[in-house]
């Protein structure tokens, strides 16, 4: 069967009810988390994991979950937008960029079209984006087949170097976040030997179950991340109003079209940013507004309520959410926070992420591929359907939601093990967040580097085991060669940069 | 700010080095081992030892945390010349009520139960800290519990502890499981 083929049917599995009930269940659930400050994709995600477990009894598959999730994901790239324009806070750091530009259109009255023209450049992105992997995916896959040991580590260090070149971070903190995650995901026994290892002040009662994934993510974001916001925001926000009626909606509609060159730049080059490991849809959106900025006829007009100012970022993030699942279900390797939660969700559902998926479970792949692009449809439907509801919604007292997170994170992570150790964890886990957070540690690369170290681990040992113990193994292999270099070069990166400057110094 | 970034980061090291310590453990059951026998990159030929991964990321760990430190010392780590504190007033205030109330939640877990601890903590909550009406937090106190019940024991089956609070479940169970 050709690709069409499988697609066509990937989007009539999507379109069965179940799956468009998730689906939409899962955009209003992301609308909600991308629109209030303090949560995002990945809180959403993570703190929903454990409740998934139901569908895939429900349903007996793997796709339905997957699908809820994914439609979370997207929903809360649209609903990001909404609390940057209307609030000036954004709903999540993916959000960021659209304030430049769509606060001040808010401040100016015009909140109605900011909130359009970042839908409408969402489901451009997102439709974009979405093709472009339809494409790329199997052909990605049918390379990736050939990865044996070595080319599945050199991809991790890749990952990891990515997040220490490119990150923008304070590089030792980001080496120690990348440690934290990969020594914690080898506490318990090692998978090779079957020795016990790591047993923290040798408690077996604790440790030997080894700590899970879902403990850190939860802590980092739903408590961290919690505690980080009640402390930015102190609870004061102002809302500018949206005055959303159909005729508005109409002119509103008309001219988001203005905003199509900047569209079109988040579209393309949110999907590339995206499928870098560890670059995600954050740095993808302010990407996009610097370029869009410098492309424009009118660069001065940026940061005073530019249409492309608003259109860059919202595609791009949309677009990059897309593209941070490419190497998730190509390579086993996520992109982006949120897409290390989904790959922790198909290992916790019974799949092996990678390239595999594609040759072994097409009945997981297209139905999920086939979403979205439902999912799409609906999210834009229902965001500019629901924008005045989600802005009655910002209204809510932030202490109620916290209160309400904070319940969710303790009982989902006791649903997921059923043990009080992983809810203690996970509230030390949550409040070290807060405290790293102070002391700008990045905490992504910690939980990516948890789901990876799993992977990273085995296929070193198993490598060096290949070599007789010689590290020459990830250099002279044609694939693994290359990206191993790739890899050394962006740590040596931040060391080439602080050369040039010393020099520049000298000078 | 800087003598949190001290602070943390010396923690950090301190920490990396009893991970060292931890990862060269032998394996219990044979005392004949020796300590870091099995950080090794090709032990007896038969490739890297248990300990191997989690040896070397600590060291790696370590010496980060020296360069945060030496960052820190030589001023040029923006936060190392911060003399903001490292948690204002409001800060200190929420930690101790945000985050004691859910140290408190967990711990009554642990006495009371699921069922216990969540109505009071949404209470202390909603009706202390976030300055609500009664009947709203103890609305909210009292639907999400229910809720939680139906969900998690009811429908998925997933029992949440109920501690000292067993017994009132008891005639609950009759009826719904």
């Amino acid at each position: 069967m050709d690709v069409l083929a499988l697609l066509l049917n990937g989007i009539w599995i999507a379109l069965e009810p179940i799956n468009l009930g998730l689906a939409l269940l899962g955009i209003i659930i992301g609308l909600f988390v991308g629109t209030m400050p303090g949560l995002g994709s990945v809180n959403g995600v993570a703190i929903l994991l454990p409740f998934t477990f139901v569908i895939q009894q429900m349903t007996g598959q793997a796709t339905s979950p997957m699908i809820f999730l994914a439609a979370i994901y997207y929903g809360a790239m649209y609903g990001g937008a909404i609390s940057s324009i209307t609030l000036g806070i954004p709903g999540a750091s993916t959000a960021v960029a659209t304030t430049f530009d769509g606060r001040p259109l808010a401040l100016q009255g015009k909140a109605e079209n900011a909130l359009v023209i970042a839908a409408v450049a969402s489901f451009v992105g997102g439709t974009i984006s979405t093709l472009l992997f339809t494409g790329a995916a199997p052909l990605l896959a049918n390379v990736a087949l050939k990865f044996g040991n070595p080319e599945i580590f050199a991809l991790m260090l890749l990952a990891f170097a990515t997040f220490v070149g490119l990150s923008g971070d304070d590089i030792p903190k980001t080496v120690i976040s990348i440690c934290i995650g990969l020594i914690l995901s080898a506490v318990g026994f090692d998978i090779i030997s079957g020795a016990p290892r790591l047993l923290l002040f040798d408690s077996t009662e604790w440790f030997s179950r080894g700590i899970q994934f879902l403990v850190l993510a939860i802590g980092f974001y739903g408590i961290g991340e919690m505690l980080s916001t009640i402390y930015e925001t102190k609870n004061k926000t102002e809302i500018s109003e949206a005055n959303m009626t159909l005729d508005r909606l109409r002119r509103a509609l008309i001219k988001s079209s203005e905003a199509w060159k900047g569209t079109l730049i988040g579209s393309v080059l949110g999907f590339f940013v995206g499928i870098l490991p560890a670059a995600g849809a954050t740095p993808a959106s302010l990407m996009a507004y610097g370029v869009s900025k410098m492309m424009s006829k009118q660069p001065t007009k940026f940061g005073t309520g530019a249409p492309d100012g608003i259109a860059a970022p919202e595609a791009a993030n949309n677009s990059a959410s897309t593209g941070a699942m490419l190497p998730m279900m190509t390579l086993g390797i996520p992109g982006s926070p949120t897409t290390a939660v989904l790959l922790a969700g198909m290992v916790i559902w019974g799949l092996t992420p990678g390239p595999q998926l594609f040759t072994d479970q097409p009945d997981f792949v297209w139905p999920l591929i086939g979403s979205f692009y439902v999912s799409n449809v609906i999210a834009v439907v229902v965001n500019l359907a629901f924008i005045p509801l989600l802005l009655r919604l910002l209204r809510m007292p932030f202490s109620i939601l916290a209160s309400l997170i904070f319940v969710l994170s303790v009982v989902g992570v006791f649903a997921a093990y059923q043990n009080m150790y992983d809810v203690w964890l996970m509230l030390f886990f949550g409040i070290a967040a807060f405290f790293l957070r102070l002391l700008k540690y990045p905490l992504a690369p910690a939980v990516l580097a948890i789901v990876l170290g799993p992977i990273a681990e085995p296929t070193l040992r198993q490598s060096l085991i290949l070599s007789d113990g010689n590290w020459m193994i990830f250099l002279n292999r044609p694939i693994a060669g290359p990206i191993t270099i790739v890899a050394i070069i962006l740590i040596l990166l931040p060391f080439f940069h602080f050369l040039r400057k010393q020099w520049r110094g000298t000078r | 700010m800087r003598v949190a970034e001290f602070v943390t980061a010396t923690l950090i090291a301190l920490a990396s080095i009893y991970l060292m310590w931890k990862s060269g453990e032998g394996p219990s059951w044979d005392p004949t081992v020796k300590r870091f026998a099995n950080i090794g990159i090709n032990i007896d030929n038969s490739g890297p030892g248990s300990g191997f991964w989690p040896f070397w990321l600590s060291v790696v760990m370590m010496v980060s945390a020296f360069a945060v430190l030496g960052n820190a010392l030589l001023g040029k780590s923006e936060l190392s010349r911060s003399r903001k504190p490292f948690l204002t007033h409001f800060g200190l205030r929420m930690m101790l009520s945000v985050g004691g109330a859910l140290f408190g939640f967990i711990l009554l877990i642990e006495f009371i139960g699921f069922y216990g601890a969540i109505p009071l903590f949404l209470f202390y909550y909603i009706y202390f800290l976030g300055r609500h009406s009664l009947a709203l937090a103890m609305g909210i106190a009292v639907a999400v519990p229910v809720f939680c019940f139906f969900f998690f024991d009811v429908a998925i089956r997933i029992v949440l502890p109920k501690g000292l609070l067993e017994p009132a479940f008891l005639p609950l169970y009759e009826i719904f499981l």
